[in-house]
């Protein structure tokens, strides 16, 4: 359960940043994402999958939220 | 020789590779690489931030080098106590060239070193009625620092003092910020680590120490100098321009920096970074705490300075980007004599770097613009994150070493044959001895500032001065011709 900051670049793209791993990926989909909540199974552009639950009302970025492995 | 393609840089690589056994050979591999710019991620290429092999010569720091030398070292009006044996702190006191004005040793502290002495006794007992007594005493015997820091060398964390304990009680007594930083030097892998544990400790201690307090006059145009250690005056030379732009800067870290500087650092409007490396956990912490957005700068070289001076601005008004332009075009004639006069004495000329935290990657475009170009790069504590940011920067087939060896650089330096070598200190005299040209990039070679248009004349002069130097055709005694 990594502790997951998550932030938009000058792109405007959703970034997931992991200090403790040194990753930073692109966000490339959000199962959830509407106007009440935001989650659900998250998938970077490398392919990994990570999940959490929906969080609502949508949290406004930079934030840092817990996230789990999302299983395959 | 000249520039190699792909398939000999990969030979030259699998070549001084295999003098290891198998188990070192396995590991090593994964930090050396030929650099491919169309990458868009370095994890497919290069592994850093990894414990270095056993037996290997490496360059690193430890943890308490990263937060005591490199992140808290410069403010210059607290003092920071080398917290252990005295000799982590005096064999690295003043070496590093954070240039800072004011009196030391009345109101800064840049150079002095001050220390708890540890011996025998008190890793027995403990040292914390040591350090109580000591905090004491510095206050006492100077009596205009505004805050201290306790720096924690090895042994504190293996005998288990309480460290945050007595600083608590002493800056409750003292009405000073007193802030322990656990960085003992056995922590992680290299001094990286203790830059992220310097930060985390700003973000605790000192960070929100003026949350609520609105007295601070703030205008639109308010930024942060961040991850500038002022090498040689860097600083200065950057800040100018900020200012001349017409952007206050509110506060600069660490170089040349004070605790009050790093108070007022949440009002700002924006945050400028130039060490990456060093400095990335904080903005990220006040991006997130305070919505105050960053960004990453580079005043090496005018192309580069140009860039970001533009990128700066573009998070302004007009009246700023108006202003840029005209900095720009002030500086122009200046720059363009420095080009004209040093690029036809060094164009064409190839370097191989290994530094630190962003100069691996920052000082190409200056290179570049003198017509030279790199050849080699690595980092001695990068992670991957700065890898990412150097494949873009670095040419097709170029080398790129992590946490190099010294076997390994040197048998790389042989057969690459560069004109010049920009390192540090501990490489300096094993390439000047082998006859090639060298600039220790860590202090700028007691030169400096690099930063800024001013800095990039003494940068040209210094490159032209040191692989134009006529002893180079002298390495031979007359009689071994
Ligand atoms: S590794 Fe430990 S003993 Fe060595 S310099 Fe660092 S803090 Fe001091």
């Amino acid at each position: 359960m990594p502790n997951v900051m998550i932030r938009r670049n000058d792109a405007g793209d959703l970034l997931f940043y992991v200090a403790k791993k040194d990753m930073e990926e692109t966000i490339a989909s959000v199962e959830t994402d509407t106007a009440e909540s935001w989650g659900g199974e998250v998938r970077l552009t490398d392919g990994s999958c990570w999940y959490i639950d929906p969080v609502s009302p949508p949290p406004s970025f930079p934030t840092t939220l817990r996230f789990r492995r999302g299983d395959d | 020789m000249t520039t190699m393609n792909r398939e000999e840089a990969q030979a030259l690589i699998e070549e001084v590779l295999a003098v290891y056994p198998e188990k070192a050979k396995k590991d090593r591999a994964k930090h050396l690489a030929v650099n491919d710019p169309a990458l868009e991620q370095s994890k497919k290429c290069i592994i850093s931030n990894r414990k270095s092999q056993p037996g290997v010569m490496t360059i690193r720091g430890c943890a308490y080098a990263g937060s005591r030398g490199v992140v808290w070292g410069p403010v210059k009006d607290m003092v920071h106590i080398s917290h252990g044996p005295v000799g982590c702190g005096q064999y690295s006191r003043a070496g590093r060239r954070n240039y800072y004005v004011g009196h030391t040793g009345v109101d800064t502290f840049g150079t002095m070193n001050f220390t708890s002495d540890f011996q025998e006794k008190d890793i027995v007992f403990g040292g914390d009625k040591k350090l109580d007594k000591l905090i004491s005493e510095i206050n006492e015997l100077f009596p205009l620092v505004k805050g201290m820091t306790v720096q924690s060398e090895c042994p504190i964390g293996l005998i288990g003092d309480d460290i945050e304990a007595v600083s608590k009680k002493k800056g409750k007594e003292l009405e000073k910020p007193i802030v322990p930083v656990r960085c003992e030097g056995f922590r992680g892998v290299s001094q990286s680590l203790g830059h992220h544990i310097a930060n985390d400790a700003i973000r605790d201690w000192v960070i929100p120490n003026r949350d609520g307090d609105t007295s601070f006059e703030s205008t639109p145009y308010d930024v942060a100098i961040l991850g500038d250690y002022n090498i040689g005056g860097d600083a200065w030379s950057s800040r100018i321009l900020f200012e001349e732009m017409g952007l206050r800067v509110v506060a600069m870290w660490s170089g040349d920096g004070t605790l009050s500087e790093m108070e007022l650092t949440p009002k700002v409007k924006l945050n400028l970074v130039h060490c990456y490396r060093s400095i990335n956990y904080i903005t990220r912490h006040m991006e997130e705490k305070y919505g105050i957005p960053w960004m990453e700068y580079n005043l090496f070289g005018p192309t580069k300075i140009a860039e970001s001076l533009r990128k700066i601005a573009s998070f302004f008004d007009e009246s700023i980007q108006a202003k840029t332009e005209k900095v720009i075009e002030k500086y122009q004639a200046e720059y363009e004599a420095v080009v004209a006069k040093y690029r036809p004495r060094l164009e064409g000329k190839r370097v191989m770097l290994y530094v630190g935290g962003l100069r691996p990657r920052h000082v190409i475009g200056a290179y570049e613009d003198l017509g030279m170009e790199v050849v080699g790069t690595g980092y001695e504590f990068a992670h991957n994150d700065d890898y990412d940011r150097t494949l873009k920067e670095m040419g097709e087939a170029t080398l790129l070493y992590d946490d190099v060896t010294g076997y390994e650089f040197e048998e790389f330096v042989k057969r690459v044959k560069p004109d010049l070598i920009g390192s540090g200190i501990k490489e300096k005299y094993i390439f000047q001895k082998m006859g090639i040209p060298f600039r220790q990039m860590h202090s700028w070679d007691y030169s400096g500032p690099y930063h800024g248009y001013d800095g990039f004349a003494i940068f040209a002069r210094d490159m032209d001065m040191t692989i134009n130097n006529p002893c180079w055709g002298k390495m031979q005694a007359p009689w071994m011709k």
